[in-house]
This record gives C-alpha cells, sequence and structure tokens, in this order.
C-alpha cells in the first residue's frame, strides 16, 4: 500500500509512486529527481522531527514534513 | 595604435560561452579557474542575481565566459531558474557549457536534456571526475557523447584539470555548429505527442513567440503550465487563449485517464530518457569501493544528527566567535598603531589650525577607526566562506529550518542573520544581500528588516567599550548575553511582522545537502575578498564623508570671540598666579572648559542638546546624542565621536580604555545608562548602507520603515531598561 512519506521512520527504503503536488512544488519536486520508480532511503531528521533527509539518485535531499506528504511512496520488501 | 587595436579586434572573433549547472556542480570552481583573476561582477537588470564575466584572450579568438546563476531545471522556479532561461534566448550565447557532477549524472542530465530541447549548442563538462573516481565509479565518456549527440569533456575544476581542452572543445564545437539552435524532439508518450504536434502547428502557422523560442518548446512549456511563458503568450495575442485551452483539455484528460498531471508525465519521460542511456553501461559501480562512497553520509550521521547536531553547531559557531577574536586582534593592533603614526605625522606636518583638525580628528580618526576593524571582518568572512563552501551551511539551514520557521522565516534565514553578526562580528551589508536565496518575498521582507539587529563588526566596538566600563567582571558572559539578545530580539520582531504587515504562508524548503567538499582557497579568497571589499568600500565613501560631516558639525560654529577672549584671560591669569604642575593642571581644566562649551556652541551640540528632553528618558545625556546621531549614518563612528565628545583636552579620543575609565567615572553614568545605550545601539536604524541595501532588496518604503520602526523600538526599549533600571535597583 503506497503511504505518504511522512510515515515511513529513518533508515528505511522505499519507491517512489507518486508525486501529488500540482504547480511550482510539484515542478521543484520532479526537478529534484523524484518521479515515479525513485528508489529512497530516509536518512534521518532534523532536530524538531521536521524536515527529513533523504538519499536518491547518489545525493541527498531535504524537504518538509509538509512537502513530504505529497510524495507517495511504497516501502521496499513490502 | 588606434588602427591596430581595431585590426585585431576584426581578426580574432569574440565568442560567448555560457557556463550553466546544478548548485553545487563546481560551476563557479571552474569559473575561477578558467579566468583567474580577470572577472567581473555585476547584476542582472532588474534583479539581483549575481553575473559573474571573465575574458579571455586564446590564440586565435576571445572568449566572453559568462558564470550563470546555479540551477537544477529551466522550470522559472527561481530568480535563478529564470535568469539563465532569459540569458539564453536574450543574448543567445555562441554555446553553453553543461558542467555536471559525475557523481550523480542521473540527476545533473536533467538539465542538460532542457538545453538539448531548446536547442541552443551545448557541450557537457563532466566535473568531479576525481570524486567518481574515488567512489568506484566508471564512466565511459565517449559512449555518453555520442548517445547525447554532444561533445563531454572530463573535468576536475578544483586542480583545474581538463579546462583548456573544455575550452578548445567548446570553440571547435562553436566553428562546427554555425551558431544554429537545433531544438531535440524527445517523444513523452503518444498522446502528449500528439498533443504537441497539434499546438506546434498552430504556434508556427501564427508565428507566436518564434522569434524567441522554438514551437515545439512553446507547447512543451504551455503543458509544463510553466507561469512566466504563459503571461508572456497573453501579450503576444489570441493564439495564447488557444494553446491554453489545450493545455487545459490536456490537463484534464491526463487528470480522467492516468490521475497524472501532463508535467509529471513530461518530467517521468524525461528521466526515463536518461535512465535509458545511463543503461547502456555508462557507468559502473566498482563493488569494492561501495564502502568507501559516503563519506558525507556518514559525517552527516554526527553533523546533522538530531541530538549531536545541534550541539556541534553551537560550537562550530561559537568556536569561529573565539577564532575571530582572538586572531583578528593581532592585525587590528598592527593597524591602530599604522593609524596612530600617520595621525602623528600629519600633525608634525600641517601646521596647527583648521586644516590639522580637519585632517586629524576627522578623516585619519574617523576611516581610520573603521578600517581597524578590517581584520576582524575579514576572517570572519572567511571562515563564513569556509563553511558555506564547504557545505555546511545548508545544514545549519537544514537544522534551523523548523525553529525559523516558528517565527515566520525559513531555514534560508539562518546565513543572512550569521553573516549580519549573528555570530558576532559580521556586516549587515552582505547580510541583507544574502538573504536573495529566500525565495518568498514576505520571508525574504521579515529576513531583511530583522538581521540588521545582530551585532556587526560596527557595533562591537560600542558594547565592547560600555562592558569595559561597567561590567568588567562579566565582559565574556555580557557579550554573549548581547548575542542572545540580538537573535531573540530578531526572531520575536520577525514574528510580529509576520503575523502583521507581512502576513503570508510558509514558502516550501526543498533543499539539497550538498556533499561535503574542501573548499578551494581561491574560491574561498574570492568570497572573502568580494565581501570585505564592500566594507572598506563602505570606508573610503560613506564614513569618510560623514567624518568630514561629523567634524564640521562639531567644530562649527566656532564660540563667539567674547568667550575665546574670556578664556585665553583666565589663562593668563592662571599663569600669573601659579607655576609648575599647578599651573599645568589649571590650564588643562580651562582647555576642557573651553572644550566643552565650544562643542556644545557646535551645530552638533545644539542638535545634541535639543534631543536632550527626549533622550533623558532613557538616560541618554547631549553628547551622547551626538555620538548616536553619527551612528544613522555608520556605526562605526559612535565610539570616535563619542571619544571625541567625551575626551577634551588632550586625552588621546581614540584609546578605548581611557575613554571607558572616563566613562564610568562620569557622574551622569550608571548600569543601566550603559544598558539603555547597548539596547539601543543593538536595535535602532541600520546605518546609511545597509538601509540602501535593503531598499535595493525590497523598496525604498520598507527601507524607511526599518529606519523608524527600529528606532522607535530600540528607544522604547531603552527608556523601559533605564526607567525600570533606576526606580527600582538605585
Amino acid at each position: 500500500m503506497p503511504k505518504p512519506l511522512r510515515q515511513i521512520i529513518s533508515g528505511e527504503k522505499a519507491v517512489v509512486t507518486a508525486v501529488t503536488a500540482e504547480g511550482e512544488v510539484g515542478r521543484r519536486l520532479r526537478d529534484m529527481g523524484l518521479s515515479p520508480g525513485t528508489e529512497i532511503k530516509i536518512l534521518g531528521r532534523a532536530p524538531l522531527k521536521d524536515p527529513v533527509s533523504i538519499r536518491l539518485r547518489n545525493y541527498t535531499l531535504t524537504l518538509r514534513n509538509s512537502e513530504a506528504d505529497f510524495i507517495m511512496v511504497e516501502k521496499v520488501g513490502e | 595604435m588606434a588602427t591596430t587595436v581595431q585590426w585585431k579586434i576584426k581578426k580574432n572573433p569574440t565568442f560567448t560561452i555560457a557556463l550553466a549547472g546544478n548548485p553545487n556542480s563546481g560551476k563557479t570552481t571552474l569559473f575561477n579557474a578558467i579566468t583567474g583573476a580577470h572577472q567581473h561582477v555585476g547584476n542582472y537588470p532588474g534583479i539581483t542575481v549575481e553575473r559573474k564575466e571573465g575574458i579571455i584572450n586564446l590564440k586565435d579568438v576571445k572568449i566572453k565566459l559568462i558564470d550563470l546563476p546555479g540551477t537544477y531545471s529551466l522550470s522559472a522556479y527561481s530568480d535563478e531558474e529564470l535568469v539563465a532561461r532569459n540569458f539564453l534566448v536574450n543574448e543567445k550565447p555562441d554555446i553553453v557549457v553543461d558542467i555536471v557532477d559525475a557523481t550523480m549524472l542521473e540527476r545533473h542530465l536533467y538539465l542538460a536534456i532542457q538545453f538539448f530541447e531548446i536547442g541552443i549548442p551545448v557541450i557537457l563538462a563532466l566535473n568531479m571526475m576525481d570524486d567518481a573516481k574515488r567512489q568506484g565509479l566508471i564512466i565511459d565518456t565517449d559512449k555518453l557523447a555520442k548517445l547525447l549527440n554532444c561533445p563531454v569533456v572530463e573535468t576536475v575544476a578544483r586542480s583545474g584539470r581538463g579546462k583548456g581542452h573544455l575550452i578548445r572543445t567548446a570553440v571547435q564545437h562553436i566553428k562546427e555548429s554555425g551558431k544554429t539552435w537545433k531544438p531535440i524532439q524527445i517523444s513523452y508518450g503518444a498522446e502528449i505527442d500528439l498533443v504537441l504536434d497539434n499546438m506546434t502547428e498552430i504556434i508556427e502557422e501564427q508565428q507566436f513567440m518564434t522569434d524567441r523560442y522554438p514551437a515545439r518548446w512553446i507547447a512543451l512549456k504551455y503543458l509544463e503550465n510553466d507561469s512566466e511563458i504563459i503571461r508572456y503568450g497573453k501579450l503576444n495575442g489570441k493564439v495564447a487563449e488557444q494553446l491554453e485551452a489545450i493545455a487545459q483539455r490536456t490537463k484534464e484528460h491526463c487528470l480522467k485517464t492516468l490521475k497524472v498531471l501532463p508535467e509529471a508525465i513530461i518530467s517521468d519521460y524525461r528521466y526515463g530518457l536518461i535512465n535509458s542511456i545511463l543503461k547502456q553501461d555508462i557507468v559502473i559501480q566498482e563493488k569494492s569501493r561501495q564502502e568507501r562512497i559516503d563519506f558525507t553520509t556518514k559525517l552527516d550521521s554526527l553533523l546533522v544528527n538530531r541530538y549531536i547536531g545541534p550541539i556541534l553547531m553551537i560550537a562550530i559557531l561559537y568556536g569561529m566567535f573565539q577564532i575571530t577574536f582572538t586572531v583578528g586582534e593581532i592585525p587590528m593592533g598592527w593597524l591602530e598603531s599604522l593609524f596612530g603614526w600617520i595621525s602623528a605625522t600629519a600633525t608634525l606636518l600641517i601646521p596647527e589650525g583648521l586644516l590639522q583638525s580637519l585632517v586629524v580628528s576627522g578623516i585619519i580618526d574617523g576611516v581610520g577607526g573603521v578600517m581597524g576593524f578590517v581584520p576582524l571582518i575579514a576572517i570572519m568572512f572567511l571562515m563564513i566562506s569556509f563553511l558555506e563552501d564547504s557545505g555546511y551551511m545548508a545544514r545549519v539551514a537544514y537544522m534551523l529550518d523548523r525553529v525559523l520557521r516558528i517565527f515566520g522565516l525559513h531555514g534560508y534565514s539562518a546565513m543572512p542573520f550569521i553573516i549580519s553578526g549573528g555570530i558576532a562580528g559580521g556586516c549587515a551589508v552582505p547580510g541583507v544581500m544574502a538573504t536573495r536565496t529566500l525565495r518568498s518575498p514576505k520571508e525574504k521582507l521579515a529576513t531583511l528588516l530583522t538581521a540588521p539587529f545582530m551585532p556587526c563588526g560596527a557595533k562591537l566596538p560600542v558594547f565592547m567599550l560600555l562592558v569595559a566600563a561597567f561590567f568588567t567582571e562579566h565582559k565574556a558572559q555580557m557579550m554573549f548575553s548581547i548575542t542572545l539578545f540580538a537573535w531573540i530580539m530578531a526572531l520575536l520582531v520577525a514574528k510580529l511582522v509576520r503575523s502583521t504587515v507581512i502576513k503570508g504562508a510558509s514558502t516550501p524548503f526543498i533543499m539539497e545537502l550538498p556533499p561535503y567538499r574542501l573548499p578551494t582557497v581561491r574560491g574561498i579568497f574570492i568570497h572573502t575578498w568580494e565581501r570585505t571589499w564592500q566594507y572598506i568600500k563602505k570606508a573610503g565613501t560613506v564614513i569618510l564623508a560623514v567624518s568630514i560631516l561629523l567634524w564640521a558639525a562639531m567644530t562649527f560654529p566656532g564660540l563667539p570671540t567674547q568667550q575665546v577672549n574670556q578664556y585665553e584671560l583666565e589663562r593668563q591669569a592662571v599663569s600669573e598666579t601659579t607655576q609648575g604642575m599647578t599651573e599645568q593642571q589649571a590650564l588643562l581644566e580651562i582647555n576642557n572648559r573651553e572644550g566643552q562649551a565650544a562643542l556644545r556652541y557646535s551645530l552638533a551640540g545644539k542638535i545634541g542638546t535639543s534631543l536632550e528632553p527626549l533622550s533623558r528618558l532613557a538616560g541618554f545625556d547631549w553628547r551622547t546624542n551626538i555620538a548616536l546621531v553619527g551612528g544613522f549614518a555608520a556605526k562605526e563612528v559612535i565610539v570616535s565621536t563619542f571619544g571625541t565628545a567625551y575626551s577634551l583636552g588632550d586625552v588621546d579620543p581614540e584609546a578605548a580604555d581611557t575613554l571607558s575609565t572616563r566613562i564610568a567615572a562620569d557622574p551622569s553614568w550608571n548600569k543601566f545608562t550603559a544598558l539603555a545605550m547597548i539596547v539601543f545601539v543593538l536595535l535602532y536604524a541600520p546605518c546609511v548602507v545597509t538601509v540602501v541595501a535593503i531598499a535595493k532588496e525590497s523598496s525604498w518604503g520598507w527601507a524607511t520603515f526599518a529606519t523608524i520602526f527600529n528606532t522607535t523600538l530600540g528607544f522604547g526599549m531603552a527608556v523601559i531598561i533605564y526607567q525600570i533600571g533606576t526606580k527600582l535597583f538605585m
């Protein structure tokens, strides 16, 4: 079952199934390489549990939980 | 002579090469390596994105190299992307050199694909080849070039390896391609392709903006819902409506049948194309080296760890604070002696009188006082540049984003605050300019308005003077508390303005954490120099002018002859009645009184006195007022003016020690006056140069707002501290 990126715990891996954001945010997320099929790994979260840092396409990206909600993922191995 | 030059220019054609690439791709490092010191920094018209240019002369061609701002895409998300895109279509460079990070080909080729689509001649610089080798990545460059149908040159920007080859390849490609644009056509699936063909036909038929952009590219941008192209299209006739309608229909259709937006489909196909190319054994990962890959991830597990990260961040920033002051003190001492010597020499060379007073007390003391802080500022900027170029600043933004958001700010606000003096000793001018990274005008404004609260290098001497005079036992704690207080005020005021005058939702935070890299010495020095130079320029222009004006205001009008004669008579009387030490002392006392009277009689004295009824509420007397009014122009002049106003007679006004003991002994001063003054100096109107910078980044309206609001706030706080303090504790 796909679920929003926010719900994935640090250290887990997942695959992007959809980026549901429209407009600017959606465009930016796609520009940064978040497209369906992309493998990601949650590296960790900032001191107040937000933003989150993820690893994809051999680089590190950080985004807020409010943006992570637009990214639907499926956990690897499920 | 003139004819030879002309002939030379005719013989050597000028080629324009634009360097483009993702942020952190090593673009600026490569630019610095190619152009060396021959570069020119300016701004793109209308916006505050920096434009860097360099000229290189080769044997048979002259090359104009433009460093475009770093962009992830040409989607017009940020000012930088818009600038890059508009530069390509408006100024039509002969070629784009797209710098891609060899370790992140997948993401970096996304931009390259968009250059291919717009059709401009492109060559790729496969940068960071050393990093790629270290990570065990083997890249088949020739095959990549063949599949992309564009030259690919391997480079290592840090060492400059491959730069010559890169430029030669670019020049050759310009000659071969004949500067013609050849847009490639990517398939976006049958449905989108059909729509694109249909739209392209309409665009070509009506010649809709085809003088600027390729037809299919315009169609693509309509499907991608590109706000800039759509807005521009509206100005270009009825066809726009037709295209918008088609785009809208396609969007509805895609959402209904595929549950995705056309723009998502387009970007998926781009990544699909990149993957299909890379899959053909372009990149091979050596298994044995895989373990070594992530130095950055390992370092990050410590530096951005939820618990240890913030502690390390405070330690690093505090360390910078310490280094700045301990190391900075040494060259500061040298400069102080140098200006002392210049001042003494000028006193000897110029006969006593108004000219001597102007040169020594006005110009040399004023400008010297500011120049003395150049080493401090330079060291501070050196370390800030190191943190920026190493990639750590992005981590600071990441860790502080959530906290800053509470106050209506953004993770990107952290850097302007730190540069402005957030760890004491920066300068608000580059700080204000650093707000450019903030995309939302509202968050940018809130940052702009509050960054000048930070204890910049110019305010520090005032604090040091007052702390030395009244809080001798708690010097370090006081300086730290002042910095902390500045942050608290900045955050609270940001919250206040963000919930009143500049209300609005927060903007997204989507930021790359670049790999940690040891910055190049050249890069850091160029960076530091640019910022320090701004500070020096300020000393040479604004502060020079202000010093002269202040000197004049404190000198003219002179005492009426009658009073001067009065003091002369007194002196004669003393000389006749006393001798030796007593005579000297009595004379000094008369000179002081005369100086006091003269200052009070001068224009500055009159202004100071007229403000006294109001300023008394905060405990400031007329002499303090003179210094504070001078500080409107530049905070640096507060201490020197203060010195002149307080240490009359033969005491050296520049020696802070003497000045601080004098103030400590002055009956009109106490702890609370000092606290009130510290708070006022911290908060009141930004200096003139900062106000101009604020106006440039926002508008004159906001710059005026900052001046009035900050002064009112500072005065209010000062009055509260002074009144409560003196009533309750004295």
